[in-house]
């Protein structure tokens, strides 16, 4: 166990950063230590004016992340509420939970390419449009656009939130709850003042995968973006294919840093290993 | 004699059912469409109904060898399975003793599942790419021209691939142990050891038994995470592709449905190991029950 994180984790890792501060040629690494590939990096970000290709593309994915993150929060918390606190017998429970987390263990490029029929040009959601006359002609940014990113990664990785929060919820002592009617809450106090804080762990677990998911992919946004928006994600592996290993690991360092000061700043440590 | 439903129940119950139609209606959707007839295309109408495009698929699709792919990717996905239930049980009992660098270990378990799958990726790759470099130079002063011509690349299926899906997958069966054992109650154990049982006899005879289910548990998260792996296999393959890397391939090239009928195969993969395990775990614990009735 240990040997195969260090061999293909802690290395590639380390790798990683060795590597990003080697130089490199059209066809080969050149073993070294400069800083040249973050300056590259960085390329007329000091300059002013318009905001360089790297800050852009962090920021645009910046947006992503956060309104994915924000979606399947909300997605996630509704469906947990319902499943916990609405569904009384254990076995519907139990039932209704495994089919929120069956879609998980199935490929995300299928259930990516499966809203090309629906959104398409010619697809069902416009179809439905036009008869409607709601709209005169097919809608085109349906696919292929931010719209069709952000609806692919809520589709993906509401999962990661409702399973934490879920895994919460449970762990709530009903009795709590009675108390709180008892003690003349609505519901809706009772939700916003007992339940909430007390899923914090599982919203900030959540929160960590679904963060830390977007800020990385380049899948899901090549494939529902029509390869035509930017990530950073996407930089690297573009990078990688034109053998600028030195520059993709560069990258890859920043990306790490960013994503680690997210998790840093959402964390200040969840115990994880208790909340199992 | 029902008592009423709290507030809010029949607005949460349609959210829910919404949300349910949201995660499986698309793949439906494709499912019915890889059924199109000759005539079809990507979108509805169906025109006619038929095996076709399932055919075509068998005859591959363009340069893309589908069979292939899916030899490798079953291959690849075994493997990743039994590695994960063989080093997860055992990392699960050895966690379970203090064990010194325990807290590090786990640490290190946890960075690696959220950790950006491409920069792991990323990292494998390279790795694996200094250890061509490092091997060739070896062969060159050893004077192996022969070994040296024909040396290719250490990157590959077994390889890089095997340690980048293993990465993704061992922490899902780490955490899965944990789960167990945190409700495992060591009365039984102890009791084994009481009654003379040797450390491996108290594993096989007693602790086996009981996490069974949950083992076949982590089996299945291993083989269909490995099953539809993309992000951490892309910079750490070879020459030779997955079965999900070559369809996210044909997404951007192949313009009929023999894509979705595609998708339907690699469904029915995960939906029939997902059977089986559900199917296996039931049966071993109801064995168990029986036997501790009898």
């Amino acid at each position: 166990m240990t040997t195969v994180f260090a061999l293909f984790f802690l290395i590639p890792l380390a790798l990683v950063l060795m590597v990003s501060f080697w130089d490199y040629n059209q066809y080969e690494m050149l073993p070294g230590f400069t800083f040249k590939n973050y300056i590259d990096v960085f390329d007329g970000c000091l300059s002013g004016g318009d905001l360089c290709v790297t800050f852009k593309t962090y920021l645009s994915t910046l947006k992503f992340s956060v309104m994915v993150w924000f979606l399947t929060l909300l997605v996630g918390f509704t469906v947990s509420y319902f499943l916990a606190f609405h569904v009384r017998s254990s076995g519907v429970q139990v039932v209704l939970f495994v089919l929120c987390t069956i879609p998980f263990w199935t490929s995300n490029v299928i259930r990516m390419i499966a809203w090309v029929p629906l959104l398409g040009r010619n697809g069902l959601v416009n179809d439905v449009l036009v008869k409607l006359g709601a709209v005169d002609q097919p809608v085109e940014w349906l696919l292929f656009s931010s719209f069709s990113v952000v609806l692919a990664f809520v589709h993906l990785f509401s999962t990661f939130m409702i399973v934490p929060i879920f895994n919460s919820m449970m762990r709530i002592d009903r009795s709590l709850l009675e108390a709180a009617a008892d003690s003349g809450a609505t519901a809706w106090q009772t939700l916003w003042n007992v339940i909430l804080p007390l899923c914090r762990t599982g919203i900030i677990i959540g929160s960590i995968f679904v963060i830390t998911i977007v800020m990385g992919d380049f899948v899901t946004i090549g494939v529902m973006g029509g390869q035509q928006i930017a990530s950073i994600g996407k930089i690297i592996q573009v990078q990688t294919s034109y053998l600028q290993f030195p520059l993709a690991a560069a990258n890859a360092v920043i990306l790490l840093l960013v994503v680690l000061m997210i998790i840093w700043a959402l964390t200040r440590m969840v115990d994880i290993r208790k909340e199992l | 004699m029902k008592e009423k439903r709290a507030p809010g129940f029949w607005l949460l119950a349609t959210f829910f059912a919404a949300y349910v139609l949201f995660l499986y209606g698309p793949m439906l959707v494709i499912v019915v469409l890889s059924f199109q007839g000759p005539e079809g295309g990507l979108t509805f109408p169906m025109r006619g109904w038929s095996l076709h495009w399932f055919q075509k698929l068998a005859d591959g699709l363009g340069s893309v060898d589908i069979g292939s792919a899916l030899g490798r990717s079953l291959g690849l996905g075994l493997t990743v399975m039994v590695l994960t239930v063989v080093l997860s049980v055992l990392a699960g009992l050895a966690f379970r003793k203090k064990l010194s660098g325990g807290s590090v270990l786990f640490f290190v378990v946890v960075a690696s599942l959220i950790m950006p799958s491409i920069i792991v990726s990323l990292g494998i790759g390279l790795e694996f790419r200094l250890l061509d470099t490092g091997i060739k130079k070896v062969l060159e002063v050893w004077g192996l021209q022969g070994m040296l011509d024909n040396y290719g690349t250490a990157l590959g299926i077994y390889t890089s691939a095997l340690g980048a899906h293993l990465t993704w997958t061992l922490p899902f069966g780490l955490l899965i142990m944990f789960a167990i054992f945190n409700r495992f109650n060591p009365a039984y154990e102890d009791a084994a050891r009481d009654l003379g049982a040797t450390p491996w006899q108290g594993f096989r005879h007693v602790v086996l038994p009981l996490i069974a289910p949950s083992v076949v548990g982590i089996g299945m998260f291993g083989f269909t995470l490995s099953w539809d792996e993309i992000a951490r296999t892309s910079q750490a393959l070879g020459d030779v592709n997955t079965l999900p890397l070559e369809l996210q391939g044909l997404t951007t090239t192949v313009t009929t449905p023999s894509i979705y009928a595609l998708g339907t195969v690699t469904m029915v993969v995960s939906f029939v190991v997902m059977g089986l395990a559900v199917g296996l775990s039931s049966l071993l614990a109801r064995r168990q029950k029986a036997q501790r009735a009898s």
